[in-house]
């Protein structure tokens, strides 16, 4: 019951928020709800097992990492929300609202679904709510946007269903049911080709709601068009989702004895997406898209941290975390600056600094973390799955990852700092916006907990991760 | 032997059809190839499973009035209103492609003899038809520069996946068809928009307009 009032109630407010006729009033539905969300989530969170519907919604220990940060996210920014469509009275969020608050029920649904085929249904539901998100400025170039994610994406999907009944026909035999569970006690019954087919088309198909390259072809131009919010909710949410998704797919692999092959097509991906965000991220002028290479990048960095397998795997979920809420800042300050000078290029946005100190502060913070410096989460993570890969004797990985990292640290820089520094040109003129409570207060949360992470994970969160890492390792009757 | 025989038939049928549409260069055969596709597909399932259920009718009927039915109209509606008729100029030629999709084929068949079946399939061309299907759509979607070629390449890879999930229509509890079913239509009703939104904004279903957002 729990758990289906979890999803339920986002799917609910999305229904009243719909219905409310005020222009004004409907925002404030999203911060209600999702603190009604995260309240529920806790509660989700330290019952011992809920279940519903016979096994088929359940908590599993990384999917209870998932819900946290979806949750938490969505608060933050469901707060930044109502700052932001202040701003944007001239467009109607009629469809805006409700559909956010249909992405958060979907993904919840994705996090608690223990059936293969149910998941699947909870990722396209959730690519269908975000779609109208992306086209919420109504320009040609959102339609480009939204024609791109909605091709590319469900071209991924539709893979990943193939793969799915690959899967089911691998595990074919007196007992019909696609549960993980089930899935895993017969893994080591599943023919090895079978399960080999199923595993790649799962990773191409939930890798391209990820956003692996090359699959990523959707990113920049989602990122770079949808309001910095949905950035937020898609580099942060949508593609933890996506990679949870993966990492079930993962576990049955390991169990049927195919781990070493499924590791090893991780790392290439994650490497190829290291390496391709990079080489875009180098002269990029636009600092949205610049922001969606750097969110393939830590993809890659993930998917990296789980093929390299031992404490590899705890390190990935750890920078699951951070990356998820480094990206809220990243984002939604990037947001605010557009707002401030009205343009995402580099040529035009000079002096953030001095127009908006607060958002081009927490953008300098957020892009120090994001590229791995301390005091912050990233760096931990990050340097964890470095030391796994010269630990595990991968000497090629683990230099190859360095070297990536320098060069997106510098192609970030030659962006960033730019944009923050000197004065705001004469022609840029002065828009509307200013840094406000609504706007800037959970940015500084986010922010926080990223510097918290860096300094001292919270027991209960290293419970929660060690819990992850230790399920994602331990395989019930492997071969 | 002759239920899996006619099977067999159906499935050389798609195997043509695949063919076919990589050549043609009118969207309106195009539309009318995946339709027949879609018909075709929806009655397997009854021969497959041999024996006809009411769920397994419904599902019948469903797909049926779905993919030969429902989305060719839209589509033939958009068609209309875009005022397009053919395909002219592909990223790569009408001849080129099919000898790609030949060559898919070829590729399919072999990559599927090294999957074990269950005994029941081992007569079939379930596996080697599903994935040459599958390629077709790829090339669909991605030699082609008109959304409305697209968007049917997308629908003939579905069909591909649903070729692979005649495999399964015994052993799998139907609520996960009846999902993707579901999913097909709101996939191909949201895409409709978008061709709408396209076309209202640019005059135009060609997506080499939809060209501002690139490195």
């Amino acid at each position: 019951m729990l758990l289906l009032a979890l999803i339920a109630s986002p799917v609910l407010a999305a229904g009243v928020a719909a219905a409310l006729a005020s222009e004004s009033l409907r925002p404030y539905v999203l911060p209600a709800a999702a603190a009604g969300h995260l309240a529920l989530s806790l509660v989700a969170l330290s019952a011992s097992n809920p279940s519903s519907l016979g096994g088929w919604l359940a908590l599993d220990p990384p999917g209870r990492l998932v819900l946290l940060l979806l949750s938490v996210l969505f608060l933050i920014c469901s707060i930044y929300v109502v700052g932001y469509l202040r701003y944007r009275r001239e467009l109607s969020n009629r469809v805006f609202v409700p559909c956010l608050l249909l992405f958060l029920g979907m993904t919840t649904l994705v996090v608690c679904s223990q059936h293969v085929g149910l998941m699947w249904v909870a990722v396209e539901a959730s690519t269908l709510a975000t779609a109208p998100l992306i086209y919420f400025n109504r320009t040609p170039r959102s339609i480009e946007a939204t024609w791109k994610y909605l091709l590319v994406g469900s071209v991924g999907i539709a893979l990943a269903l193939l793969g799915s009944f690959v899967l089911a026909y691998a595990s074919l035999g007196d007992d019909p049911s696609l549960l993980f569970g089930d899935l895993l006690r017969r893994a080591n019954r599943m023919n090895p080709s079978w399960l080999r087919v199923a595993f790649a088309l799962l990773l191409v198909g939930y890798g391209t709601k990820m956003g692996l390259a090359p699959m990523h072809t959707w990113k920049p131009d989602a990122y770079g068009e949808a309001p910095g919010v949905v950035g937020a909710l898609l580099a942060g949410g949508m593609t933890s989702c996506a990679f949870l998704a993966l990492l079930r797919v993962f576990r049955i692999c390991q169990a049927g004895g195919e781990g070493a092959y499924a590791s090893r097509l991780l790392v290439v991906f994650g490497l190829l997406s290291i390496a391709v965000a990079a080489i875009f991220m180098l002269g990029q002028r636009d600092f949205k898209r610049m922001l969606a290479y750097s969110s393939i990048e830590h993809m890659g960095i993930l998917v990296l941290g789980v093929g390299l397998g031992g404490y590899g795997i705890f390190a990935a979920l750890l920078h699951m975390l951070n990356n998820g809420l480094t990206k809220g800042v990243l984002f939604l300050s990037a947001a605010n600056i557009h707002r401030a000078f009205d343009s995402k290029s580099i040529d035009e946005v000079r002096g953030a600094m001095r127009r908006v100190p607060l958002s081009g502060t927490l953008f300098l913070f957020g892009f120090l973390a994001i590229t791995g410096s301390p005091p912050f989460g990233p760096f931990v993570s990050e340097f964890l799955i470095v030391s796994r890969a010269f630990a595990a004797d991968r000497f090629f990985v683990g230099g190859g990852l360095l070297l990536l990292l320098l060069v997106v640290f510098a192609g970030m820089g030659r962006t960033v700092l730019p944009m923050l520094q000197g004065q705001p040109s004469p022609e840029a003129e002065r828009t509307s916006y200013h840094d406000g409570l609504l706007t800037g207060l959970p940015l500084v949360i986010s922010m926080a907990i990223v510097l918290l992470f860096g300094l001292h994970i919270p027991s209960p969160i290293e419970a929660l991760l060690r819990d992850a890492a230790a399920y994602l390792e331990m395989i019930p009757g492997a071969r | 032997m002759l239920r899996l025989s006619i099977i067999n038939l159906l499935l050389v049928g798609i195997l043509l059809l695949n063919l076919f549409m990589l050549g043609t260069s009118r969207i309106r055969a195009l539309i009318q190839a995946a339709a027949l596709q879609g018909v075709v597909l929806g009655v397997m399932p009854l021969l497959i499973a041999g024996y006809g259920t009411w769920t397994t009718g419904l599902i019948a009927i469903g797909t049926v009035a779905l993919k030969g039915s429902v989305i060719p109209q839209m589509l033939r509606r958009a068609l209309r209103e875009a005022q397009i008729k053919r395909e002219v100029e592909p990223l790569i030629g009408f001849v080129p492609t099919m000898l790609l999709g030949a060559l898919g084929t070829l590729l399919s068949i072999a990559f599927a003899s090294g999957l074990p079946l269950e005994p029941q399939h081992r007569e079939l061309l379930i596996v080697p038809a599903s994935f040459s299907t599958v390629v077709t759509g790829f090339l669909l979607l991605t030699t082609r520069i008109k959304a409305i070629t697209q968007v049917i390449g997308y629908l003939v890879l579905e069909n591909g996946i649903f070729i692979f999930g005649m495999l399964l229509v015994e052993a799998m509890p139907f609520l996960v068809e009846i999902g993707i079913l579901l999913d097909l239509f709101v996939g191909i009703f949201v895409v409709s928009i978008i061709i709408h939104h396209i076309n209202r904004e640019f005059a135009s279903l060609d997506t080499r307009l939809l060209a501002s957002l690139k490195e």
